[in-house]
């Protein structure tokens, strides 16, 4: 009698512990697939670090070390949290507060990924695809409304850092310490890596004395604007040079700024 | 061979099984029949368990290890922070001086997802495949994963809450921790995203404590409050995939926690500290086959038996090179 009780009393025991188990699986097992809902509903569009593959296969491929983060000169890259679900702790960039202006020249961040989701097989600026850059508030632009710009592009407690060539070219220095007066805004094609290295290498001096450096295509113009009032009116045009590196929209001194940046149609559709 | 196909069993959540009467060496039964006689010597430990308890002395091992697992996670936050370049990355993928180092579950459930088998990965997870083989598989747990040590104080504060029958223990069935592995690595496959990534309370706190924190730490705090007033040591226990991966391992690895019948009088004050206290199964009264044995693949190598042992049946001992540090 006692051991048919106890007896019962186990099995009892074990029914629940199994049960208790079932609810602990399934609880685990829905937290992480929670992870989902993010992804899926593209609660954030990320612009990704150089040579990332194409979002899925970029998600998939990530270890989620941050070795990308570390070595970027100019702290561009940050890691994204628990509410981007599968996408934790996979690098983006934040453009408008640091883009990445290729101070490296050879891509860093590339050469840190050890499981290339940034892909191996890009090596030079002009050959990335973080995205493209697209015009969304013209009528803020300084140089639709035919004004110059004098002092720092993005005011004095702006962090952001740029690599200025003249200044030093090992060294990238916060943007507020170099002001400007331009007669008419050009910051974003000024400032485009892509056009600067074009320029370099039109001056037959390409970086690092590389001329696969040398940007194929442009990435950037000022259109002029046809006007009556004596003033030079110009619009920025995006051009398919462009990497979506973002240093137009950190530099825009805008605010908001003029520019936005589309992760690109290519690194959206799954392979 | 049959010991350490057991051992695994007991890894992927078999009960430990009472050995069969043929299994004993002489030498084991032996010993078995003789300790029953010894009563000076049981009363002696007695004493000795007492004593112990009034004068609570630091756990060496648990110090020992304590440092390493700060100064381990403390050189990935330098060499980010003060960019002193010696361990880059976190710890689901770093470079120690260049060499490329990958979490063998992380490499896992990159490759399950991405279906490519990357180069650059494999030589990263193959050094610390060899490295953790060497140094008993589990022991990351215990030595290096963060979250190791957050849920060890929880433990502390589940023990102290339950002592005072505030709160108890509710046990889950071990098992559950292979179908949770075989679970997220079919996830990784299917969904081609590393889903166990998101939750996984190691690669959050590496981050966290390198890059900065961020929302995954109320994900860990969830986990420490559940183990805390609910199911102790539930994450380590019967959860995480990384440490299922690291027991297979370290199963066969040089570095064992061994066991000495000859001087165990079965005080079970070993079990009583232990995270897997089932692979203490040999130290139950009866229950060893031979005289010397070594503890199971699911041991994380904490050391906190040893230092509990009122008479030092338990060491940390690598094979050939004989017993490590008293």
């Amino acid at each position: 009698m006692a051991t048919q009780k106890k007896s019962a009393r186990i099995n009892r025991n074990e029914r629940r512990r199994f049960l208790r188990t079932l609810v602990y699986g399934a609880g685990i097992i829905g937290a992480s697939l929670l992870g989902f809902v993010p992804v899926l509903a593209r609660w954030k569009q990320r612009v990704r670090p150089p040579g990332a593959l194409k979002e899925q296969d970029f998600l998939a491929s990530c270890i989620k070390c941050g070795q990308c983060v570390q070595v970027c000169p100019v702290s561009a890259i940050h890691l994204a949290d628990m509410d981007e679900g599968f996408g934790i702790g996979s690098p983006f960039i934040d453009t408008r507060n640091q883009a990445c202006d290729f101070s490296c020249d050879g891509l860093q961040c590339v050469l840190a990924c050890p499981t290339g989701a940034l892909t191996h097989e890009i090596n030079y600026p002009a050959e990335t695809d973080m995205g493209v850059a697209r015009v969304v508030g013209e009528q803020r632009c300084l140089a639709v409304m035919g004004r110059g710009f004098s002092g720092q592009a993005r005011g004095a407690s702006f962090t952001g850092r740029l690599r200025y060539d003249e200044v030093d070219r090992w060294n990238p220095i916060p943007v507020r310490d170099h002001p400007y007066d331009l007669e008419l805004c050009d910051l974003c094609v000024r400032q485009c890596p892509i056009e600067i290295r074009i320029a370099q290498c039109e001056a037959g001096k390409p970086p690092s004395g590389d001329r696969n450096q040398c940007p194929p295509r442009h990435a950037i113009r000022l259109d002029a604007i046809a006007s009556d009032d004596g003033l030079t009116h110009r619009r920025p045009v995006i051009l398919d040079g462009c990497v979506g590196c973002g240093v137009c929209d950190m530099i825009c001194p805008a605010d908001p700024g003029v520019f936005v940046i589309d992760s690109s149609r290519s690194r959206e559709v799954a392979a | 061979m049959n010991y350490l196909l057991r051992s695994v069993a007991v890894l992927l959540g078999a009960d430990p099984k009472k050995p069969a009467p043929g299994d004993y060496s002489e030498e084991a039964k032996a010993l078995h029949a003789l300790q029953k006689g010894d009563r000076n010597r049981i009363e002696q430990i007695h004493i000795e368990i007492e004593h112990k308890a009034a004068h609570k002395q630091p756990e060496k091992w648990r110090r020992r290890r304590w440092t390493v697992l700060v100064l381990v996670n403390l050189l990935f936050v330098l060499s980010y922070q003060l960019d002193i370049q010696m361990l880059e990355g976190a710890l689901t993928a770093s470079r120690f001086i260049g060499f490329h180092m990958a979490d063998l579950n992380s490499a896992l459930q990159v490759m399950l997802a991405y279906k490519q088998v990357l180069i650059n990965l494999m030589i990263g997870t193959g050094t610390v495949l060899v490295f953790w083989w060497l140094l008993g598989g589990r022991t990351f747990c215990s030595w290096v994963c963060p979250y190791h040590l957050v849920a060890e104080w929880a433990e502390m504060a589940h023990d102290y809450l339950a002592r005072k029958k505030i709160v108890t223990d509710h046990p889950f069935d071990r098992r559950v921790r292979t179908v949770f592995w075989l679970i997220f690595a079919l996830l990784a496959f299917v969904t081609g995203y590393t889903v166990f990534e998101t939750i996984s309370p190691t690669g959050i706190l590496s981050r966290a404590l390198i890059y900065g924190p961020g929302l995954g730490l109320l994900w860990v705090a969830i986990l420490l409050l559940f183990e805390i007033f609910y199911s102790k040591r539930a994450w380590c226990r019967y959860a995480c995939p990384i440490g299922l991966t690291y027991g297979l391992v370290g199963a066969t690895s040089p570095l064992k926690v061994t066991y000495n019948l000859a001087t165990c009088f079965h005080e079970a004050e070993c079990k009583k500290v232990c995270e897997v206290p089932h692979v203490l199964d040999m130290v139950v009264k009866g229950r060893a086959t031979r005289s010397d044995l070594f503890v199971g693949a699911d041991c994380t190598h904490c050391g906190r038996c040893v230092d509990a042992c009122p008479t030092n049946s338990l060491n940390l001992e690598f094979k050939g090179l004989g017993r490590l540090l008293k």
